[in-house]
């Protein structure tokens, strides 16, 4: 399959995805734009003005950047997972298992929707918080080079819960029991410096902990990590999940007898 | 010339052990309408999923046009469209939108893509039914819908597993005169059916599969002519008290106004008009009692099964 055609291929697939979650917009944007409406709520206002400073900032400012990144990564890991397991669910992954188009292609497309999605719905987040944080930009290529990275790799992961998933429960498991612990553990409400050594070094085995932190310097300019560091660390896990998918995909795991 | 489809020494094991193929050799000339048969299990579809890519093979070789699914499968994918048995198609999205992302897969602009949803939309009668979800459409409709699926990339080689399934006797008829037009036009078609009727009507050659072997690989009329006689039902004008002896034919009484006679391939219809002239039975309509090569098949796997 030429190039040109390889790139037509993609658009389709991400087309596809795109209007997949635009169309159902009351399940796929909206609910995440309530849900920070209460955190900003409890957590901000309520609790947040007892809390008073973190890093020197206000509560509320912290952990606003911890808030919008966590919707980036649900919502790009829903998506995929959703969308790859549905196809195999319906049987209408066959409609592309049959065609020319490469799988790489497919992975592409894929994680091109959960990447959209991302975006979109961080952007609609943001602009939630706007009504409860003062959120002022310090790096905007930081912040939108940590967003397109981390809805990458969780796009990715999401990809890979689809292939192995064979009922709807298995599609909840790893985001209820394994992405919500980390995500809340990966410093969105608390500095790590705030912990004991022993789970601060604990901490630093989350890999959510440096796209937060580095999101959060995007916004307001302080990072509990390295930058650099945290770029590296979200780099290797995007190219091995994508190894990872790849050898899934060609095996036809989940998809081929 | 090239083969549409070359198939040897194929084999397939599933992972549990089950035996799918046990080195099926196929060919399948250009512009043939060729019929896949066999039992519930035998392996057609095993087979037709190996062709498409949608089941690996444990091993032997496939060609389309010459290419090798292999080593060349984006030429290959490209020449084949396919209808599978079971719907496979995203019950939420509008049939236009199906039909143009299948047509994106094999690289098709957007723009030319909405042209060719048309064409074959109208061909198949779908085209009010565009902006509806495929959920809502009907069993036939559905099917029609894959069909249209499966030609938005203009393949050399059509495959069918079971197109008619399910679809009333209107449909199938309608669906029949538009796959003879496409053969007719020079596309290579090959169908797997439980119709057997559908497959003496349509197909030039025919390859029965059964427990994972080819056990018949030939042309239609070489199959039927195999049949030693055909039974036809005759509907009499007026009831006849005792059985007539018709010269060379075997004659049963369903009841007084109809019997079954047995012709002898090579007798000829005319002997039997003679003979019933002579005994004045005057015969209102006639009809084959079964299909051929219904018949054939049922003799064949049964033969096979208790030698």
């Amino acid at each position: 399959m030429s190039a040109s055609k390889q790139w037509i291929a993609f658009k389709t697939i991400f087309i596809k995805e795109f209007l997949r979650f635009i169309r159902i917009w009351k399940q796929t944007i909206l609910p995440p734009m309530v849900t920070t409406s209460l955190y900003f709520i409890i957590f901000g206002n309520l609790i947040g003005g007892r809390i008073g400073e973190m890093e020197g900032y206000r509560y509320v400012d912290f952990i606003a950047p911890g808030l919008i990144l966590m919707t980036v990564i649900t919502q790009s890991y829903a998506n995929t997972v959703a969308s790859f397991f549905g196809a195999k669910f319906q049987r209408h992954i066959e409609e592309l298992m049959v065609s020319p188009t490469p799988d790489y292609i497919i992975i592409f497309g894929y994680t091109s929707g959960g990447i959209a999605r991302g975006i979109i719905v961080g952007f609609a987040v943001t602009i939630v918080s706007m009504f409860f944080a003062d959120l002022g930009i310090h790096n905007f290529a930081i912040l939108m080079s940590i967003v397109v990275l981390t809805a990458t790799l969780f796009s990715l992961a999401g990809i890979i819960n689809g292939v192995y998933a064979k009922t709807f429960d298995d599609i909840s498991i790893i985001p209820t029991f394994i992405l919500a612990p980390l995500t809340y553990l990966g410093g969105i409400f608390y500095s790590i410096s705030l912990l004991p050594e022993f789970w601060q070094d604990m901490s630093l085995a989350n890999p959510i902990l440096y796209m937060i932190n580095a999101f959060r310097y995007g916004f307001i300019g302080i990072t509990d990590i390295d930058l650099w560091f945290s770029y590296g660390i979200i780099l290797i896990f995007i190219a091995l999940l994508y190894a990872y998918t790849m050898y899934l995909v060609k095996a036809g795991h989940g998809i081929r007898s | 010339m090239t083969c549409a489809l070359e198939i040897t020494n194929l084999h397939k094991i599933y992972r549990n052990g089950f035996v799918a193929l046990r080195g099926i050799d196929l060919h399948v000339e250009q512009g043939d309408f060729f019929a896949l048969l066999g039992p519930n299990g035998a392996g057609k579809s095993t087979a037709i999923g190996i062709i498409t890519s949608l089941i690996n093979k444990t091993d032997g070789r496939v060609s389309i046009y010459g290419h090798d699914i292999d080593t060349h499968f984006a030429e290959a994918k490209s020449c084949i469209g396919v209808l599978p048995q079971e719907f496979n198609f995203n019950i939420w999205e509008p049939i236009e939108e199906i039909l143009v992302n299948q047509a994106g897969y094999y690289g098709i602009e957007r723009s030319d893509a909405y042209s060719r949803a048309e064409h074959w939309l109208r061909q198949l009668g779908l085209w009010d039914k565009r902006h509806e979800i495929a959920r809502n459409l009907s069993g036939g409709m559905k099917r029609r819908m894959m069909i249209a699926r499966a030609l938005m990339h203009d393949p050399r080689l059509l495959i069918l597993d079971e197109p008619t399934a399910g679809v009333d006797i209107e449909n199938r008829r309608t669906m029949w005169d538009f796959l003879t037009r496409l053969n007719q036009q020079g596309m290579t078609i090959i169908l797997t059916t439980h119709y057997l009727e559908e497959a003496e009507n349509l197909c030039r050659n025919i390859a029965i599969i059964d427990e994972g072997r080819v056990i018949e690989h030939t042309s239609t009329r070489a199959l039927i002519n195999r049949l030693g006689n055909e039974t036809f039902v005759l509907d009499l004008e007026s009831r006849v008290a005792e059985l007539p002896h018709l010269d060379c034919h075997a004659v049963r009484a369903i009841d007084g106004f109809t019997l079954e006679v047995d012709i002898d391939q090579g007798a000829g219809i005319s002997s039997l008009f003679d003979a019933l002239n002579h005994t004045g039975i005057k015969v209102l309509s006639m009809r084959n009692k079964t299909n051929r090569l219904e018949q054939l098949f049922m003799q064949m796997v049964d033969d096979r099964r208790h030698p």
